[in-house]
């Protein structure tokens, strides 16, 4: 089977500026959700108590709403949580009761109109750790950003580096943006997705830019964008079937992992697929106007032997 | 040129025996088991403890599957949750006779049904996370200030004593917050009692404030005693949570440090939250009285008598009965510290008890008035008073140092110490974070995750197999070896297993695959170019690998940077995310190239290889391979 029967390259790089202005606007439009709407931060950030519970029957939203807030609670979320007889409910950090106290009384107050609401599941968060994750958030996007932009800056130029995490930062910024328009709730395993995903779209963008360095090496009479559109077609069916297979991973969490990881896949899938648009469109585009040449990258002249000639295993290589 | 040689297929062959063997105890699942741990410090579990076991259980009829001694604890396994609760309470009633002073905790627990050949050689299943087994989970944040300002409460009581003792007069000992202020008269005492405090008070250092006319003498807590205090205030927070903990008949607790003033407490299958927030918060109480001394009391310590009015009756740990005042004298707040020791003449081992300023005061005039009296420390617990010691008062004591020895052996002293101590937590603790998982949230993770991996696994493979044909299936066995790798480490690490973890494994597979993509491509590449069937694996493999360890890479420092930086269900994530890489590294390339070479490598006129169709854009027929 094959499913990319690309007869010439394509030439990508002639709608290089189509792609970024395309890309611009997302990334604006995300900002712009991002700042006005804000994410909607788990309790793990904003500190309060969570509750699961769980009916017999389906769920009555109202009443438990009603229950809770006689309770004298303010701010009070409820809503379902993955199937009708499960219900969440949030409430925010309150000063001078303790999260046994809160969780206690709630259930107390469920139980006296439904016996068989049960609980599946309390968290409370401390005010103090919520602001301590979002800053350890920070620190390991940075701690991300600056390793993978050294790490690059070595093994290939720093051009391909500033392309590269422009691209995937602008993937990270679009998933952020969709959290906050659709007002998905970001946790921390959001948060790890999210940064998984930088490392992983990443890796998209080496292997293009991999091959990139290849084809200077090889193709001595091309041009930067014949170089460039020569190596992403070269690379296109990798790129779908790798993703495609990782999003198959991933449908699965989304389809069978049931609620707790529902938003983490979705933030995966939309990280996969920005991942492809970015690597694809944006990160060779932005190299190509950084300028890469020839001589960035084949260093010293003539490219490093790939076989080893004594070898008596090494065959004729194209 | 795709052969291998013979070492590298005996890495492969021991990877995957060692592999098999690891993951191997994570397929027999878990059977209902009951725990006996010791509920004391004291308490040894050795061989004895087991044959007690084994005797209960034989009295009460029931034949456990496995019983066994296992570091700090004997485990009995059975065949249904019937036996096991059965059996819990047969142990229970033979080996903790009376329960509001158990020896030992009996727990129930869920035991792997792995053979004991393969837990002798260490291989034990992965270790589930709370959201996957269901339990609470708690993070404490000490007070570390209270613990220094009670520090330094007590420094000032020491120092007071001390000022006495070498005769410096001063004119007031205050503690203002953490730091001590001593005014004086004139400059030559502040000069004497500066040298007292470089001489006997390590732990404060010294600075001299002209406060207008009066001589005054700042001492504050010296940064490193600061850090001793915190670190020891910690650490007999967590010996006093153990000790509550081991109320609660769990089996396997986790106390941990995180970080410099917090501590993690998990209690697997702990559901009770309200009991366990309840037991974890309580403060143990400390009270002095003394003994009633009077014929009656005689009368009633002796049992032949009633108990006075005004008196009431508590054991001591031996079991003997003394009677006591309701008066109480002091409590525990006024106990600054308790340590064991040996008297300075006689050379006995002894208790050393600290007090407060206030404490000091009443200490000495209780004292004065009662010399060759009884006085009875009493520990207080869940409203249950025990008699911890109940020493004669030999002479008046000031100065707050008080000193309990005589009949006494050094785990004795010791002991007492650890109760006087562990009645009360060095600094108080507030619960920062808390969960609690359900016992049926945590199997329903288990289901889901396993679901997730398992189907995403399958259609990963099948499409694999369909587009790449033969080296689909290569592949494929190489995914299914990651995955078995990825077990196995993570058995053999006993790193915690939890439902983001597992997650992390799906997702792994899921980018672990590309390494396999990449080479087949770069296979189709070469035969599209015309190179030869054995030519094109080998440039293949050979040219895929800068690109595969390149993009491993920077997967990699993003999984190290959520292993650094983050918490909770972060970090279960990034520990699954590292290793995952790292194992697919080797299963991905390594592993997949034996396959390979084992399949293709002999065959010295190869002609075609089976990787589906490779296209060649001049002909526009597609050229079917094999």
């Amino acid at each position: 089977m094959e499913f990319f029967r690309i007869k010439r390259d394509i030439p990508f790089m002639r709608h290089a500026l189509v792609f970024n202005i395309i890309s611009g606007l997302t990334f604006l439009a995300a900002v712009f959700f991002l700042f006005s709407r804000g994410l909607h931060l788990s309790v793990e950030f904003t500190g309060g108590t969570l509750l699961e519970v769980t009916y017999a029957q389906p769920a009555d939203l109202g009443g438990v709403r009603g229950a809770v807030a006689k309770l004298g609670f303010a701010d009070v979320q409820v809503q379902n949580f993955g199937t009708a007889r499960d219900v969440l409910i949030r409430l925010p950090a309150q000063k001078g009761v303790s999260s046994a106290q809160q969780s206690n009384q709630v259930m107390a107050a469920l139980q006296a109109i439904d016996p068989s609401a049960t609980m599946r599941r309390t968290e409370f968060v401390g005010p103090q750790v919520g602001d301590e994750l979002a800053a350890d958030g920070l620190k390991a996007l940075a701690f991300v950003v600056v390793g993978i932009m050294v790490y690059l800056a070595v093994r290939f130029e720093w051009k391909f580096a500033v392309a590269a995490i422009i691209a995937n930062l602008h993937d990270v910024i679009i998933i952020l943006g969709f959290f906050a328009f659709f007002q998905w709730e970001f946790s921390l395993p959001v948060l790890a997705a999210v940064l998984a995903v930088l490392g992983y779209s990443v890796n998209e963008s080496v292997v293009i830019f991999d091959r990139i360095r290849e084809n200077f090496r090889r193709y001595r009479k091309m041009n930067t964008v014949e170089i460039i559109n020569s190596a992403i077609t070269s690379t296109i069916s990798r790129t779908i079937i790798t993703h495609g297979s990782t999003q198959m991973m991933v449908l699965s969490m989304l389809l069978f992992g049931g609620a707790t990881l529902h938003y983490f896949a979705l933030a995966l899938t939309i990280g996969i697929l920005f991942g492809i648009y970015s690597s694809v469109f944006v990160a060779a585009a932005i190299a190509m106007w950084l300028g890469i040449t020839r001589e960035d990258l084949v260093k010293g002249g003539v490219a490093k032997k790939e076989t080893d000639p004594n070898d008596p295993n090494a065959g004729a290589t194209v | 040129m795709n052969r291998y040689p013979v070492w590298k297929y005996v890495i492969i062959v021991i990877a995957l025996v060692v592999g098999g063997l690891y993951a191997l105890p994570n397929f027999f699942g878990e059977s209902p088991a009951v725990q006996v741990s010791g509920a004391k410090p004291l308490i040894k579990i050795d061989s004895g403890t087991l044959v007690q076991v084994q005797a209960a259980l034989k009295t009460a009829g029931i034949e456990p599957d496995l019983l066994t001694l296992d570091g700090a604890s004997v485990k009995a396994r059975f065949n249904s949750t019937d036996v096991q609760l059965k059996a819990k309470d047969a142990i229970q009633r033979a080996l903790v006779p009376d329960p509001t002073n158990p020896s030992y905790v009996v727990a129930l627990n869920l035991l792997s049904r792995s053979p004991a050949w393969l837990s002798a050689l260490h291989a034990a299943p992965m270790y589930l996370g709370l959201d996957l087994r269901g339990g609470v989970h708690f993070m404490l944040q000490v007070d570390m200030q209270a613990a220094l300002t009670k520090r330094a409460e007590s420094l000032s009581g020491d120092l007071r004593t001390s000022l006495r003792e070498k005769n410096i007069r001063h004119s007031g000992i205050n503690r203002v917050n953490q730091t001590i202020e001593v005014k004086f008269r004139d400059a030559a005492t502040l000069a004497n009692a500066r040298a007292l405090i470089q001489d006997q008070f390590a732990d404060l250092q010294t600075v001299d404030v002209p406060d207008g006319a009066e001589f005054k003498l700042t001492a504050s807590i010296r940064p490193e005693a600061a850090r001793r205090i915190q670190d020891q205030a910690l650490k007999q927070n967590i010996t006093t949570l153990h000790n509550r903990i081991n109320e609660l008949g769990v089996a396997e607790p986790v106390i941990q440090q995180q970080g410099l003033d917090r501590i993690v407490v998990q209690l697997p299958g702990v559901q009770d939250t309200a009991k366990a927030k309840d037991i974890l918060g309580r403060t143990a109480t400390l009270e002095v009285r003394m003994v009633d001394e009077s014929a009656d009391a005689r009368a009633a310590e002796l049992g032949t008598g009633m108990v006075p009015f005004g008196s009431e009756r508590y054991l001591e740990r031996n079991g003997q009965a003394v009677i006591v005042k309701k008066q109480v004298i002091l409590t525990g707040e006024n106990l600054t510290d308790a340590q064991p020791g040996f008297d300075s003449q006689t050379q006995e081992p002894s208790v050393n008890l600290n007090l407060d300023a206030k404490g000091t005061r009443i200490f000495r005039d209780v004292t004065r008035e009662n010399v060759g009296k009884r006085m009875a420390i009493l520990l207080f617990e869940k409203g249950k008073g025990e008699v911890v010691t109940a020493p004669v008062i030999r002479t008046e004591i000031g100065g707050g140092r008080v000193q309990i020895s005589g009949r006494m052996t050094t785990v004795e002293a010791n002991d007492t110490a650890l109760l006087l101590r562990a009645g009360s937590l060095a600094a108080p603790m507030e619960i920062i974070e808390e969960t609690t998982i359900g016992p049926s949230l945590g199997a329903e993770n288990i289901a889901k995750g396993f679901q997730s991996v398992a189907w995403g696994f399958l259609a990963v493979a099948i499409f694999m197999c369909v587009y790449y044909m033969l080296f689909g299936i290569f592949s494929s066995i190489a995914l299914a070896f990651n995955l078995l790798l990825l077990v196995a480490v993570l058995s053999m690490l006993q790193a915690t297993l939890t439902l983001p973890g597992m997650a992390a494994m799906a997702l792994v597979l899921g980018m672990a695959i590309d390494a396999n993509v990449l080479i087949n491509e770069r296979i189709r590449e070469e035969l599209r170019g015309g190179a030869s069937a054995q030519a094109a694996i080998h440039t293949g493999y050979d040219r895929a690998w800068a690109t595969i360890f390149d993009s491993n890479i920077t997967t990699l420092i993003a999984g190290l940077a959520l292993l650094a930086f983050g918490s909770g269900p972060v970090r279960g994530f990034a520990v699954v995310h590292c290793l995952g890489i790292m194992t697919s590294m080797f299963s991905g390339v390594f592993f997949s190239r034996g396959v390979v070479n084992f399949w293709y490598g002999r065959k010295n006129r190869l002609k075609t290889v089976s990787i589906g169709t490779i296209w060649r854009p001049d002909g526009n027929t597609a050229i079917k391979a094999q």
